[in-house]
């Protein structure tokens, strides 16, 4: 196996290392504490009362009232609860506004509704700029009398490009439509405060701030109707069965604590250390492009294109440096097309097949910055010497 | 991440033969950015008509690039009747294999091939003559035919693994069924190699088509007297035979297309292809 200390690891927002302060508290509830929280015992009453301290933790972290916090799988579930739950709560209503670039835990189910749920449904799909940046009058023109729910992401996983949540989720409530936010990337990178939202939904997902996978989260506003996606006992008071993850709940507690904690060095040293990356990178490769609005962006991520050459291959190259990070080129998405997010922002296929995210946190060094920054631009010359359609002098 | 052999890994780290020859005799291009994979071989022979030296460029994946190092190596000091004589099989056993999904870059190295063969003999490109039948990745049917021939592909799903096909908007998707299944008809020479890995696999095709065979097609046929057996399951492909009053029904084909196809796409897999066995 790869050791973790031998790697520099920039990828961050496919998913980020467990902080060893999150690991230390979920040990004592996989080894000792095993008991059931829903248990009438003292021995499962305790899991219980870690259970309650870990949601008020999440609630604090996110300006919510704990019993706003409802524990989940995954972000995914998240997503599809929400959206189910806004469309069991309005059979009528038919139509749901999301964009063209979210993750496919979004994507995908909008795609599918039809197939999914047996009823018709009108999606609107709204369109990003060249930027990756939605056309506000646009999303106002498409929120509809028929519309059950709007979700939007709050930050782009492939991109960190960040969507102005507090004025769509403002113009969706004018409506009386509810609003759902699939804040998987931007939870632990910029601040969330939902006391002062029109937030009716959001989604979050341990993994991505160093929590344990297998664990996420939905915020359900309080008085929002909601109609639960998995169907069983009394857990999370009737909205979601299932005996709660107790462990992973506890480490999504801890790793919310830390993240407010860490906020403010991922907005400074994190940040710098990506926009140090980013314009040596920009500099010494020529043709290289950055993807994704300048500054509307989270302060971990950077997607830049290197013309003429492909994802994967550099991945691979990168790899062998045990350098880690990710791609929107065809071969990389499991498709034969790349990203959907680089292709609605417009980016030409020959940009787009050769895109390499760089996801940071906490963990990264300056000299990890440096080595990749020495790394890369042998890596894409020798590639580009290989591709037909580099021309030495262009 | 993809399973790539040693080989593979090989020839993507230390590519052989890289560039492109000057005054070449052949030279073959084939791909597009925009597809994501191109390559450019170049050859040069010798007065008995031996490649002496091949070089490639080529922008794409570990595959791609493998795939173009290796048959570089494969064809220098062949004749061209022999070097004409390589299939995209070929590569990829050199190769120790690709995974399937990546097939097509062994067939892009192929097909750079015979364009510079087809360019040194002052020929067209036999394939490129054919009807553009997937718009996404400039595929003609030519293409998919010989594909399906040479590498016995039996779904939709393998065509698109070895040409591309139908990878893109779909909306070829029923074109390529239908050529498939023209092809697999006509061409009784078509061996039946080993299994290829599906997604979904035999096994739980059969035995998900069983069920829907008993729950839902059999009682309606044995009301008429009919009945139904399951042969085979060959990728898409499912032989079944009709019994009873069906065998003398003048509307079995019918039946077969419209009711059983039908139900089995609906329950199983809407890829499905029905057959009556002979
Ligand atoms: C924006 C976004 N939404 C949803 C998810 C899915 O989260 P999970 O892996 O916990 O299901 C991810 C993670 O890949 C993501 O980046
Ligand atoms: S035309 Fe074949 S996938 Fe689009």
């Amino acid at each position: 196996m790869m050791r973790p200390e031998n790697v520099v690891y920039m990828d961050n927002n496919a998913t980020t290392r467990v902080a060893p302060e999150v690991l230390e508290v979920m040990l004592p509830y996989l080894q000792d504490y095993y008991g059931n929280p829903s248990s009438m015992h003292r021995f499962g009453g305790q899991v219980e009362a870690a259970v309650t301290e870990a949601r008020k933790k999440v609630a604090t972290l996110l300006g919510a009232d704990p019993e706003e916090i409802v524990f989940t799988s995954c972000g995914t579930e998240s997503d599809s609860t929400a959206i189910f739950s806004a469309l069991q709560s309005f059979p009528d209503k038919r139509h749901i506004v999301t964009t063209r670039v979210e993750h496919p835990a979004v994507k995908n189910l909008c795609e599918n509704l039809d197939t999914l749920t047996g009823h018709k449904h009108r999606v609107t799909r709204l369109m990003v700029d060249a930027d990756g940046m939605l056309d506000l009058q646009k999303y106002e023109e498409a929120l509809a009398d028929d519309t059950a729910i709007v979700s939007v992401m709050w930050a782009n996983n492939e991109t960190g490009v960040i969507f102005p949540i507090e004025e769509m989720a403002r113009m969706a409530r004018a409506r009386g439509i509810l609003f759902h936010t699939d804040a998987v990337q931007a939870v632990g990178k910029i601040p969330i405060n939902l006391k002062e939202l029109d937030v009716d939904f959001l989604s979050l997902s341990g993994h991505k701030l160093h929590g344990p996978k297998g664990v996420g989260v939905l915020y359900v506003r309080r008085g929002t109707p909601f109609v639960p996606f998995l169907v069983g006992g009394h857990q999370e008071k009737g909205r979601r069965g299932g005996t709660e993850n107790v462990a992973s709940i506890v480490g999504l507690g801890r790793a919310c604590e830390l993240a407010a904690v860490n906020m403010a060095e991922e907005n400074s040293r994190v940040k710098a250390l990506r926009d140090k990356l980013e314009q040596g990178l920009l500099a010494s490769i020529p043709h290289s492009i950055l993807n994704g609005h300048k500054t509307d962006r989270l302060p971990n991520t950077s997607n830049i294109s290197f013309e003429y050459v492909e994802g994967e291959a550099i991945l691979l190259h990168m790899d062998q440096y045990n350098i880690c990070a990710s791609s929107g080129s065809a071969c990389t998405s499991g498709s034969l097309e790349p990203s959907h997010v680089l292709r609605a922002m417009g980016v030409p296929f020959t940009a787009a097949h050769g895109s390499i995210r760089y996801s940071l946190s906490i963990y990264n060094t300056e000299e990890e910055i440096d080595f990749v920054m020495e790394k890369m631009p042998p890596i894409i010359a020798g590639l580009r010497q290989m591709s037909p359609f580099w021309k030495a002098d262009a | 991440m993809w399973e790539y052999t040693n080989k593979v890994q090989q020839h993507f780290l230390h590519p052989k033969n890289v560039g492109e020859i000057e005054n070449p005799d052949g030279t073959g291009d084939v791909g597009s950015l925009a597809c994501g994979d191109a390559l450019k071989l170049t050859f040069k022979l010798d007065e008995k008509g031996v490649i002496t030296d091949a070089k490639f460029k080529t922008f794409g994946c570990a595959s791609a690039i493998a795939s173009s190092s290796v048959l570089t190596e494969m064809i220098i000091g062949m004749n061209l009747d022999e070097a004409a004589k390589v299939t995209n099989e070929d590569i990829a056993n050199r190769l120790g294999g690709l995974p399937k999904e990546k097939m097509h870059c062994s067939v892009m190295g192929r097909e750079a091939l015979e364009a510079a063969i087809a360019n040194y003999r002052g020929l067209k490109i036999p394939m490129a003559e054919g009807e553009v039948v997937c718009e996404c990745f400039g595929v003609t049917d030519l293409e998919v035919i010989r594909a399906i021939k040479e590498s016995s592909l039996r779904s939709v799903e393998e065509i698109t693994n070895f040409t591309k096909a139908g990878g893109g908007c779909g909306k070829c998707i029923d074109r390529l069924r239908e050529i498939l299944v023209a092809t697999v008809h006509q061409g009784a020479d078509i061996k039946k190699v080993v299994e290829k890995p599906k997604r979904m696999t035999t096994l739980q095709k059969i035995k998900k088509i069983e069920e829907a065979l008993e729950r839902e097609i059999r009682p309606g046929l044995r009301k008429d007297g009919g009945d139904i057996e399951l042969v085979d399951v060959d990728g898409d492909f499912v032989t079944v035979s009709l019994r009873g009053a069906c065998t003398s029904c003048a509307k079995s084909q019918t039946t077969l297309k419209e009711y059983v196809e039908k139900k089995l796409r609906e329950l199983v897999l809407d890829s499905l292809i029905v057959e009556e066995s002979k």
